[in-house]
């Protein structure tokens, strides 16, 4: 073999290693995107049925309740405008509590949502951002409506 | 009036940085020693004057000023010594510091162990690590004084963050910061060499064992915070593709990349171009990583602070620092050309495929890091990437790599005939996956992922063996001890790690498949069984400690009817925020380790209990702790000490040359 046919053989086998990556990168990227929804977009229809995705806001008061088995718990997310019932079953993060910021993450079915995740906030004074930004929407669709 | 002595010695080491950014370059360019020479005295006093303001921030915090906003917020009386000390970088501005204090630590580290390195081209290293220097004490000056009074003083502190509280912590930062910082010194000797126009072997070879070292760090780095990640955050998970872990993964990855594409710039004068991209890449990823962490851009225990302002600025340091170092890049690309050739079956083109592979695994990451902030910033929705993703990825990504890199070593430099190589180690792939499959089924988990990852670790493992017993069979006829001797240090140090890579993926291939996790409700007197393991709850008791009150669980472990002992898993509740911790406790053995934590406790004073079982989950901290090792081995070979004896004695008669 010449060395420059040398050359383009590894130069074109480099170049079909580097697309068989990058496809692989981009079609696993495709596919396991979770979305977030905000209360309001849930209970409007917007979320998927069947798919996983995420909703944050305020751990609703005196929403949280545990079923008998003492594993389950039950409780609501809100973003001041619309309320989503949550169940869970495993151990709820520590700073998890009723009226503070939470993120979950599950499916919906019949709806309610079945979380097979709970994020709360790390400190005290910190809200999750998906959480924050799901009330600051329905704030501001709630002062639309009042003008 | 003490952390007004740090803040002024923090601005004195601004203007030294500043000196040793310039002066040394501009002697360079005119070759005058005595500006060069100003380089080494500037960088040595920069550190001192930094050590110095390091030392007041502590004492702020070891006699609790709470008069200083820093230790008011990170601190408390009451906090133990040990967490008063630690908690100094356990916040934005005091992370910056010790980010400075890294910096200027491998600067005189370069100054003491670069004698050798002719005078121009080290000054131009002091002058572009001066530059880093000055971007980052700039940077905590101006957005984040440490030294920040508050006046008037509180009575007490808000404490440090419960979770950093632990002997993990105490180590991870600091060892973290020499990795990611350590990356510097190998840009700064990628851009000297692009300034001086001399990309050579030598460049390589100088270059080597600092950029080795800083990936050893590194490496420490990540296994400690993925270690704490596991014990401390009370879930028994080791790794979460969290984008404060990716951001020193991503580096790690091209650090990686970059320590093997040195090898074959040193040994083959090939790849040089490339080369210096990757330090440029390794570097930059260590600065976006800091602008991720820092910037208050991503949730997590990372994120301190939330100030525009902060991020800004970085992201301006990251652009020059690109910006910058491409176009060098780009100027100076025409002499790069060239090196040694090589042909389509040789040592060479099994490390480009693994660098392509590698860079691919490392943007892949920034990808799933990046893409969420992006349209988040463009407004276009929120979205998160999460483990699946990295999972799916990952899989077909490394599989590559790993069979070529226990393959790769057994291929000469530039030409070797593939059939011949292939057919050597053909026994030892048949056997692997025979292993492999076979061990699955043994383990009832015949699943093709637990297949797969099994069969990687045994060919890793079977290919290092007989790659050892060849090496050790070159020399037929010499003693054993002569030819254990014969081997050098840095071939010792590639065995040991790509050996590590065996034990890590045995870890994470087993406990990924055999993991098991219950949670149950229990009062005392009751018992839970879990993977041949019996639980009883024997109550819990009250176990205040200094700064937090805490209720401990009981948890006598039973197998085969015999008691292993009491584990002791703790709810505490930390004063000063009121902020709620779960501590775990563990039964650590080699073969697997039993976790339990403590939920929450019900109505009926049942606690909620979760329970775990990590089979071989050490391993993959014995696989960190083995590629740790073969680094230090890789950098500390006699060849560096050998040869840097020549470069000084040929710069020395050089200089005698010229005078004569």
């Amino acid at each position: 073999m010449k060395a420059r046919s040398k050359r383009l053989m590894l130069v074109g086998g480099g170049v079909a290693l580097l697309f068989a990556a990058v496809a692989l990168v981009l079609s696993a990227f495709q596919q396991n995107l979770v979305f977030f929804h905000t209360p309001t977009e849930v209970s409007e229809g917007k979320a998927p049925t069947g798919k996983t995705f995420r909703i944050g806001g305020m751990v609703e008061d005196g929403s949280i309740a545990r079923e008998a088995d003492g594993i389950t718990v039950r409780f609501a997310i809100t973003d001041t405008a619309k309320v989503i019932p949550v169940t869970y079953k495993g151990t709820l993060p520590d700073l998890f509590k009723e009226g503070k910021g939470a993120v979950v993450q599950g499916k919906l079915e019949g709806g309610v949502f079945r979380a097979t995740e709970v994020l709360a906030k790390h400190d005290e004074n910190y809200m999750p951002p998906e959480a924050a930004h799901a009330v600051e929407q329905a704030q501001k669709a709630a002062q639309t409506v009042s003008q | 009036m003490i952390p007004e002595l740090g803040h002024f010695a923090l601005i004195l080491a601004l203007v030294l940085s500043l000196v040793q950014a310039v002066v040394p370059l501009v002697g360079a360019h005119r070759n005058s020693s005595a500006l060069m020479g100003v380089g080494r005295p500037a960088a040595q006093g920069q550190f001192f004057f930094i050590l110095f303001s390091y030392v007041c921030l502590t004492w702020a915090f070891i006699q609790s000023d709470f008069s200083v906003q820093l230790a008011a917020s990170n601190s408390h009386s009451a906090t133990p010594l040990m967490y008063k000390i630690t908690g100094v970088w356990g916040n934005h501005e005091g992370s910056l510091l010790l980010w400075a204090m890294s910096l200027s630590l491998w600067t005189v580290a370069v100054t003491v162990f670069s004698r050798h390195l002719p005078d121009a081209f080290l000054a131009r290293v002091l002058g572009v690590l001066g530059w880093v220097s000055a971007g980052f004490i700039s940077f905590t000056l101006v957005t984040s004084n440490p030294f920040e009074r508050l006046l008037p003083a509180v009575a007490d502190g808000r404490d440090l963050n419960p979770l950093l509280q632990d002997p993990g912590m105490i180590i991870h930062p600091p060892l973290l910061y020499m990795g990611y910082v350590g990356f510097s010194v190998a840009f700064a000797f990628a851009i000297a060499a692009l300034l001086s126009g001399r990309l050579d072997a030598a460049w390589a070879r100088w270059s080597r064992p600092w950029t080795t070292i800083a990936w050893v760090f590194l490496t420490a780095g990540i296994a400690v915070g993925s270690g704490w990640a596991y014990y401390e955050l009370g879930w028994g998970g080791w790794w979460f593709w969290d984008p404060v872990e990716n951001a020193s993964f991503m580096p790690w990855l091209l650090g990686t990349a970059l320590m093997h594409s040195l090898a074959v710039t040193e040994k083959r004068g090939a790849f040089r171009s490339w080369t210096v991209l990757l330090a440029i890449g390794a570097f930059s990823l260590s600065l976006l990583g800091t602008f991720l962490v820092r910037s208050g851009v991503i949730t997590s225990v990372h994120a301190f602070a939330t100030d525009p302002k902060r991020g800004l600025y970085i992201l301006a340091l990251l652009v020059i620092v690109i910006g910058f170092s491409l176009l060098l890049y780009a100027m100076r690309a025409n002499k790069l050309m060239g090196g040694g050739s090589f042909g389509l079956v040789s040592r060479e083109t099994s490390l480009l495929a693994n660098n392509v592979l590698l860079t691919v695994a490392s943007a892949s990451v920034l990808l799933g890091t990046l893409y969420p902030l992006f349209l988040d910033a463009l407004g276009l929705g929120k979205i998160s990437v999460g483990p699946p993703y990295f999972e799916a990825v990952f899989v077909p990504l490394m599989t590559p790599v790993v069979v070529l890199m226990a393959f790769g070593p057994f291929l000469r430099w530039k030409d070797d005939d593939l059939l011949a190589e292939v057919r050597r180690v053909a026994p030892a792939f048949v056997a692997s996956v025979a292993i492999g499959v076979g061990s699955a089924w043994a383990v009832d988990h015949l699943t093709w992922r637990t297949a797969l990852g099994l069969s990687l670790a045994a060919w890793v493992v079977l290919a290092s063996l007989q790659l050892l017993a060849r090496r050790l069979g070159e020399r037929a006829g010499a003693s054993a001890g002569s030819r254990l001797r014969s081997i050098t240090a840095s071939w010792w140090g590639m065995w040991l790690a790509h050996f590590g890579i065996g034990i890590f993926i045995i870890g994470v291939t087993m406990v990924g498949s055999l993991d098991r996790h219950v949670d149950v409700k229990m009062k005392e007197g009751q018992h839970a069984e879990l993977a041949g393991y019996t639980f009883v709850f024997r109550g819990a008791v009250d176990a205040d400690g200094p700064n937090y009150d805490a209720a401990r669980g009981n948890i006598e472990l039973i197998r085969d009817g015999r008691s292993l002992g009491m584990l002791t898993p703790e709810k505490r509740v930390y004063l000063a925020q009121g902020m709620p911790m779960t501590e775990a406790s563990l039964d650590i053995g080699v073969f697997r380790d039993v976790y339990v934590s403590l939920g929450e406790q019900l109505e009926d004073g049942a606690w909620i209990v979760s329970l775990y079982y990590k089979p071989f989950i050490s391993w993959i901290w014995m696989g960190c702790l083995l590629m740790g090792v073969g680094g230090v081995f890789a950098a500390a070979d006699r060849r560096y000490r050998r040869l840097a004896a020549r470069d000084a004695a040929a710069a020395v008669g050089g200089r005698a040359g010229a005078a004569a």
